[in-house]
């Protein structure tokens, strides 16, 4: 809500010192001031955020080796663009590095770093905004670092299944306490700027208003005292190491086992072996780095960031979308108006019950908590989100967003009323997830303007949302639909009406399985055992229950009965637990007991061998079916598609990136023979015939 | 008078809610948002065709200085919206309304957002005198000793404060508490109790009556707080209420034979209101439909321990300037700061002698049939929010006259300290 005088003055002002008004020569703008202080500006060609490629640590090479002939009074690294510090490495450029060319390139990398290390003058490092990854070791290897207000530092590396790579590993070690710095490393947590002061990552936190002021303090101080306390002190010897590593290592393997994730486990041995000797960890850094980078873990996982650019580049544009307003609210209409209202739109929510909006107020007060909303921040959404019992908001909203009960008679009726006081180019958008679009929209006055908008339960944490088109659907609905998507932060997936749309066609057999496994006696505990081991954050028995078992056996019920495939028998007991109220984390009991939280199943006994393979090749057969059927676009949708709505296990690049690592064939022919021992269900689609 | 029409398009409040001992779910700004974002919500124009907020608000909390200000910008008026809170006691929310009124008039402004706000749960309690004077002693100490000279001036009295609301309902030069000024209205003007506990019951019963009618609908608008209550309707009308339980009631401010009790009082609770004021032109452009048109207004003052004869010095000469009878008024909104204050009201109207001495009237004013006067409730019954009580008799009396037909109305008000405000609407056909 910026007015115009702010708007033109802007927001915030970078201080570039010397570089204002300087061109960039290749990624860095170079200037010196007249106080003699050497400013070197980070300005990555022909992008708009910050990222350290290869070129960019060249040319800081050749700046560099200037700096240490002219010898100036000092020197500030900054960016100059407004985006921030710069977001890590060039992933683009390392994922296409040829064997041994890694090691080389990081060699060449460590050599830059270690002379702005060895600079006799003082050397400041500004940061704005976030310094990621090898940002954050650019500025590590400064003397001193002024952080703005609102900025963070990090190493989020371990998601792509790596550790730093450019000397953070001994650097941040050896600037605070090495356990704190290790848990960053291992978690990826990005530490904001109360947390890093408070670490000692940053020397002071400011505005940018101060930056010059800070960098004059800092030139005319002393090199800093890098004092080491008692702890460091402990963690320069091996024993204390090792009872430290051992503890990281337990508290790791909990939340990602070696065998699928080894880098943190790497990380952690490295630290072990060399905390003591920065030059020896530095050789190993360099090592370990160029191991993961050639094994699968990090391979899938740098796809798995490259699915999430594309599918976040699905949802760029503009929306012309700015009120909003939602009609149901139920856990999910609520969730997706508080969403919606902290990311900045204006949300009217609909309800006939009156007490059903004030329960929506404050669970999205709960929701701004957990999105780590400041106290103001939290007033403006929930200012931003009118409860609207007399529906003020539908003939003002550019979109309706229908989150009503799963009743295709009452969701005509709801729709009917909202049509007749909607303005003339809104959208309306259900987010249905059993019932087929095509049918409702037949009875819409304009179904060219009405599609589907699925998002998956919990809205504030799953990144997926389906933008569900049927026949009639305007292509210019669904591109306003995907941006809408963008402007929530969330990836949009442009799929076509299915049964069950892609996410939950492919999904809803998996359960099912599951579900006949229990029936055929296995532990519940086993059948979750056997997919976490596969990769899957949960298993399927667990997220049943988290969904909502009433919810799981209505999708499964519609998918067969609109399927023209053979699907597993829905047993009776199932129907009967719902029958009781037992559905799940909602009622706190469903196949487990939720009254005292999340439930950790135990161990269980090893399962039948082909348990794992019953529960996870009829997803795959799903998504084989859905790209035959044109429902999504191409795998990698797919493959984005599953993990960022299920957390499909994402070291193994999504279902059809599986299915080709195993082998389209082979997983084919595994389908026929449990088509034999168990039944049709499992019989491959005809669609495997033309992938290859 | 000269000048711009001025219209009354639309309004929508709060729920009133009773104060009950610890601060209420919601600060004065907080009100505001919760109707205003319905009201501008439901209106064809966006929010930038409003090119002025003014909000009346007696008890402005530390948080929100000029909460005009901050509830323009939390309802998402945009940086460039003058917003002004105003303040004559209870007459605010009116005052508000009156400046708009005369802004338009002038044509300067085409479109105002014109409010009350009053969160009276939320009056702080205030720190006695010295105490105050304790504190800034201990922060000027210097060094230990100074400290501890001052520590010894610590008295326990100290850390036992003012409720503010008390002070704030007495008048500071009569040093009367505003209960006591109607009593002395009932003394004068010969209210006995039973008169006045059935003028309160009255005021019970239309409450409620418009309430299950739904006359109230689009009015009041429902408010949510964080806790995940929602608050539909005022909270503090007794439909039940009857003269046996009233009569059991004892005087509230002078013990033990006053005869105002908390049942022929004005409640004390929490609520916000907002009236939108358009030109001509702004109804045409936004194709609006107003409800009513703002006539005239006079404010007029007397002496503060009176003060609840506000009403009559200033509808009168409204009256006189319009040519009107009492008769010729067809609905009157008199605030019910109390029944005997009201029922003194009607009774000085009615007395020839004081309408020729002071009102400059031949004879008597006329009598105002109770079935003309505050025909759906008032303060006693859903409570004197003081800062939003001006503005919502302004937005009801337009309401009514819709309802019922009417042709002309008139809200007043009797305001602490000694004065009164009055408006005359006129319905639009």
């Amino acid at each position: 809500m910026t007015g115009p005088v702010l708007s033109y003055l802007g927001e915030t002002r970078l201080e570039l010192g010397p570089l204002d008004g300087v061109e960039p020569t290749g990624n860095w703008r170079v200037a010196t001031d007249a106080a003699g202080i050497t400013w070197l500006g980070l300005d990555k060609a022909g992008s708009g955020t910050n990222t350290i490629s290869e070129d960019v640590l060249r040319e800081l090479a050749d700046h560099v080796e200037r700096i240490e002939t002219k010898r100036p009074r000092a020197v500030v690294i900054r960016s100059t663009k407004s985006s921030g510090f710069a977001a890590g490495a060039d992933i683009g450029g390392f994922s296409d590095l040829e064997a041994g060319g890694a090691e080389e390139l990081l060699r060449q990398g460590h050599d830059v770093l270690d002379r702005i290390e060895r600079l006799p003058c003082p050397t400041v490092a500004v940061i704005h905004g976030q310094a990621l990854g090898g940002g954050f070791e650019l500025a590590l290897a400064c003397d001193r670092r002024i952080l703005i207000t609102g900025g963070a530092v990090g190493f989020p590396e371990v998601r792509l299944g790596l550790h730093p790579g450019l000397g953070g590993t001994f650097r941040l070690t050896g600037l605070i306490d090495p356990t704190e710095a290790m848990s960053l490393m291992l978690t990826g947590k990005t530490a904001h700027a109360g947390k890093a002061r408070k670490l000692g990552i940053v020397d002071v936190v400011t505005e940018e208003r101060h930056v010059a002021a800070a960098v004059e303090t800092f030139a005319q101080g002393d090199a800093p005292d890098r004092a080491t306390g008692w702890k460091a002190r402990a963690m320069n010897l091996k024993q204390g190491r090792q009872l430290a590593a051992r503890q990281m290592r337990s508290k790791t393997a909990k939340q990602a086992p070696q065998d699928h994730f080894p880098a943190p486990h790497a990380l952690i041995d490295l630290w072990e072996e060399y905390g003591d000797d920065p030059n020896a960890m530095q050789k190993a850094e360099i090592a370990s780095f160029a191991r993961l980078l050639e094994g699968d873990t990090a391979q899938n996982l740098i796809r798995v960031f490259f699915l999430n650019q594309s599918l976040k580049a699905a949802g760029r544009g503009d929306s012309g979308i700015s009120r909003v307003h939602v009609t149901g609210a139920g856990p999910m209409g609520r969730d997706i108006a508080a969403w919606a209202a902290i990311k900045g739109h204006h949300v009217t929510l609909g309800d006939v019950d009156a007490s059903a909006l004030g329960a929506a107020v404050k669970s999205s007060r709960r929701t701004c908590e957990g999105a780590h909303l400041s106290p103001a921040q939290t007033r403006d959404a929930l200012d931003r989100l009118m409860p609207d019992p007399r529906g003020y908001g539908v003939p003002r909203a550019d979109l309706v967003i229908e989150a009503g009960p799963e009743d295709p008679d009452l969701k005509a009726k709801i729709h009917a009323d909202l049509v007749a006081r909607m303005k003339p180019n809104a959208i309306l958008a259900s987010n249905t997830s059993s019932l087929g679009l095509a049918s409702l929209a037949d009875a819409l006055p304009s179904p060219q303007r009405f599609a589907g908008l699925h998002f998956f339960n919990p809205v504030p944490k799953m990144q997926l949302v389906e933008v569900v088109s049927h026949d009639r659907t305007d292509a210019d609905v669904t591109d306003r639909l995907a941006a809408f998507c963008g402007t929530l932060g969330k990836l949009p997936a442009r799929v076509r009406d299915y049964p069950g749309f892609l996410v939950n066609r492919a999904l809803t057999p998996y359960l099912m399985e599951a579900m006949m496994l229990v029936d055929e006696g296995v532990d519940k505990e086993t059948v979750d055992g056997a997919a976490i081991r596969f990769g899957m954050p949960m298993g399927p028995v667990t997220l049943a229950d988290q969904i909502g078992l009433d919810i799981c056996l209505h999708v499964a019920e519609s998918l067969r009965a609109n399927l023209d495939k053979p699907m597993a028998e829905i047993p009776g007991w199932l129907r009967e637990k719902v029958d009781k109220g037992e559905t799940g984390r909602k009622a706190g009991k469903g196949f487990y007991d939720w009254s005292q939280g999340t439930p950790e199943p135990g161990d269980a006994p090893e399962g039948p061998a082909d348990l794992t393979d019953r529960l996870i090749l009829p997803i795959l057969d799903a998504c084989v079916e859905c790209l035959r059927r044109d429902v999504a676009t191409d795998e990698d949708q797919v493959d984005g598609a599953m993990i960022f709505a299920t957390g499909f296990a994402p070291f193994r690049g999504g279902p059809m990136h599986y299915a080709r690592t195993r082998g389209t064939g082979e997983v084919k022919a595994r389908l026929e023979a449990l088509a034999e021992a168990h039944g049709n269900r499992f019989a491959p689609d005809d669609g495997w015939s033309s992938i290859d | 008078m000269t000048g711009f029409p001025v219209y009354l398009v639309d309004g929508a409040r709060t729920p009133f809610i009773k104060a009950r001992g610890a601060p209420g779910p919601f600060t004065p700004v907080d009100l505001s948002v919760q109707c205003g974002r319905p009201l501008l919500t439901r209106q064809p124009f966006p929010r930038e065709a409003l090119d002025l907020v003014i909000l009346g608000c007696v008890n402005v909390i530390a948080d929100e200085m000029n909460p005009a200000r901050v509830a323009a910008l939390r309802l998402g008026l945009g940086a460039q919206t003058v917003s002004f809170t105003t303040q004559i006691n209870c007459g605010s929310g009116m005052q508000s309304i009156d400046t708009a009124y005369r802004y338009i008039r002038d044509g300067s402004h085409d479109m105002i957002l014109a409010g009350g706000a009053e969160a009276l749960s939320h009056t702080p309690l205030v720190l006695r005198e010295e105490a105050v004077e304790w504190y800034a002693g201990m922060g000027r100490a210097k060094g230990p000793v100074d400290m501890a000279r001052q520590m010894t001036g610590l008295r326990p009295d100290f850390l036992k404060p003012v409720i503010g609301l008390e002070r704030g309902l007495t008048d500071p030069i009569t040093e009367l508490n505003m209960g006591q000024t109607a009593e002395i209205l009932a003394h004068r003007f010969g209210i006995d109790r039973t008169t006045a506990d059935t003028y309160a019951m009255e005021s019970h019963h239309r409450l409620a009556k418009a309430q299950s009618e739904g006359w109230l609908d689009g009015e009041v608008e429902p408010a949510f707080d964080d806790d995940g209550h929602t608050h539909e309707t005022d909270d503090g009308v007794r439909p039940d209420s009857d003269l046996a339980s009233l009569a059991k009631l004892k005087p509230a401010f002078e013990k033990p034979y006053g005869k105002v009790t908390p049942g022929n009082a004005s409640q004390i609770t929490d609520g916000a209101s907002w009236t939108i004021l358009a030109s001509e032109a702004a109804v045409e452009r936004h194709g609006l439909t107003p409800l009513a048109r703002i006539v005239d207004s006079e404010w007029a003052a007397l002496d503060p321990a009176i003060m609840g004869l506000g009403p009559v010095m200033s509808s009168t000469p409204i009256a006189r300037r319009h040519g009107l009878s009492a008769d010729d008024v067809d609905l009157w909104e008199i605030n019910e700061a109390f029944a005997a204050q009201v029922l003194a009201c009607l009774a000085a109207w009615e007395d020839a002698d004081f309408c020729r001495e002071i009102l400059d009237l031949d004879g008597a004013f006329g009598r105002i049939d109770r079935d003309r006067l505050n025909i759906d409730g008032g303060a006693i019954s859903l409570g004197h929010p003081v800062g939003t009580s001006g503005n919502r008799i302004v937005l009801h009396l337009a309401n009514a006259l819709r309802r019922t037909g009417g042709r002309r109305g008139i809200a007043t008000e009797c305001i602490g300290g000694g004065q009164g405000g009055a408006m005359l609407l006129e319905a639009v056909t």
